[in-house]
């Protein structure tokens, strides 16, 4: 289902095997419960996530063929991947998702959900699939796509033409960060960034109350009014 | 004063007539009505594209009308009258089954423009033609929806800024470069209108649900949906 590989500061999660690793109850639980190990490491206020995956899938979004033959796992599933995505906007350290294939639907929004979007660009494409396949986008989606998309015009492109978003479209966008000639060299540059972003130092969690903050209605979308947010008043062992 | 023509797969609202097709009460009306027939009529694969002919695309709502009211209060009303009769317009327009694309032949100011804008496309001419938003110039207030649909579909502070505040006839190229309209490469009303129809031809070949179109448009604009009263339902069925 999914790995964890740490290579000194650096905690590098892969989906792994060759299929579309669609965003099943068991495949979420493992992503949920890697996290949590992640930010329980006595080293996690001072290091860097990679999300990553094999073959020619990043993820292929929901398990619709188990929802098709039982409905109330839709809800199961979309309240996993919420959760999931409140605990990487949590994180206490910088994430990095090195896109080495299609991530379409939730699995485009798992991708977005990282603070940087690294892509190749000689195969695979960001898909936000609803349109097509006929699936109401929910507005947690929404929520996520207004966060970290900020032109309207790419937001309706994205939305509302179903678009194939290849790297070098991504970066004119502004949905990916930087695009690469391979997945190899996709990776190679995640990592180079992730020891890039060691090497300034930083409190992880300092960095992850200030994204919590950047990304509140997000959270407010994914956990709720009352359980994000509340680092207003909190100390934070501020330098002053 | 307005026509809805059928074309294949493709609606033609057209603003009819000389001058500038300000917004009475009947036009309104007729414009509410033809896009409701438009919707009772869509299919998969329906676009609409809003046009009008001459120096004008519109000049906003019918003040000399408002004024022959006789008293200021009686003007006011009758201003107040049009704003609230043209929101369902805008209701409508979110709310439509289908692409709609805004074909700007001339002018667009305050209510025009904000017509135009209602459309999930906009093109227009880069020779002639000016958006113009003209209630700084005038002294009029501006409506909640028309700021709601503003910060809807306009994404920088510079343009929101140089649109409402600045009282600028913004051209074409300008206007691109705002990322107000999507377009403004053509030099003649045919050019605009030719584009607007290859667009609408090629979103017209997806097929798409309007039902899910609709929806997922809705969803891109919660603030200005609300205030336009506009519900999102949730559904999902999706296509395996």
């Amino acid at each position: 289902m999914c790995s964890l590989e740490k290579r000194d500061r650096l905690f590098i999660l892969k989906l792994t095997g060759d299929g579309e690793h669609r965003l099943n109850p068991n495949l979420l639980d493992s992503l949920r419960s890697t996290i949590n190990q992640i930010r329980s490491d006595p080293s996690s206020s001072q290091s860097v996530l990679i999300t990553t995956s094999d073959g020619k899938f990043f993820s292929n979004g929901y398990d619709l063929a188990l929802a098709e033959s039982n409905p109330s796992l839709s809800v199961v599933m979309d309240a996993k991947l919420r959760s999931l995505v409140a605990d990487l906007i949590s994180l206490p350290m910088p994430t990095i998702a090195a896109v080495t294939g299609h991530a379409s639907a939730a699995g485009c929004i798992l991708a977005m959900s990282h603070d940087y979007v690294l892509m190749r660009r000689d195969r695979g494409f960001l898909y936000m699939s609803e349109l097509d396949i006929e699936l109401i986008v929910p507005a947690w989606f929404m929520a996520v796509i207004k966060g970290k998309i900020g032109s309207p015009a790419a937001r309706r492109d994205v939305m509302l033409t179903a678009a194939k978003v290849t790297a070098d479209v991504g970066v004119k966008m502004g949905i990916v960060d930087s695009a690469y000639g391979s997945a190899t060299e996709t990776v190679e540059a995640a990592i180079k960034l992730g020891e890039e972003i060691v090497q300034r130092g930083g409190d992880g969690h300092v960095y992850g109350k200030m994204r919590e903050s950047l990304l509140r209605e997000v959270l407010i979308h994914t956990i709720g009014e009352y359980e994000s947010g509340s680092s207003v008043v909190r100390s934070t062992g501020s330098k002053l | 004063m307005c026509t809805l023509e059928k074309r294949g797969d493709l609606f033609l609202l057209t603003l009819t007539g000389d001058g500038e097709h300000r917004f009475h009460p009947d036009t309104i009306a007729t414009i509410l009505s033809l896009l409701e027939q438009a919707k009772s009529q869509s299919t998969r694969g329906s676009i609409l594209i809003t046009t009008a002919s001459g120096k004008f695309f519109s000049n906003g709502f019918d003040l000399a009308w408002a004024q022959t009211a006789g008293s200021k209060t009686g003007a006011a009303n009758r201003l107040h009258q049009m704003v609230e009769s043209f929101k369902p317009v805008v209701a409508a327009l979110l709310d439509l089954p289908m692409p709609t694309i805004a074909a700007l032949n001339g002018h667009a100011a305050a209510a025009g423009l904000i017509l135009a804008l209602s459309h999930d496309y906009v093109f227009m001419r880069k020779d002639r033609g000016v958006l113009y938003m003209s209630e700084v110039d005038i002294g009029l207030s501006m409506p909640d929806y028309f700021s709601a649909l503003v910060r809807a579909k306009i994404g920088t502070s510079a343009a929101r800024r140089e649109l409402l505040l600045s009282g600028k006839k913004i051209r074409g190229e300008e206007a691109v470069g705002l990322a107000i309209v999507d377009s403004a490469a053509y030099d003649s009303e045919e050019g605009v209108v030719e584009a607007s129809v290859r667009l609408g031809e090629k979103l017209a070949a997806k097929k798409w649900s309007g039902e899910v179109y609709a929806s997922i448009r809705k969803s891109l604009y919660p603030e200005l949906c609300g205030i336009l009263g506009l519900e999102t339902r949730v559904f999902a069925t999706p296509k395996l």
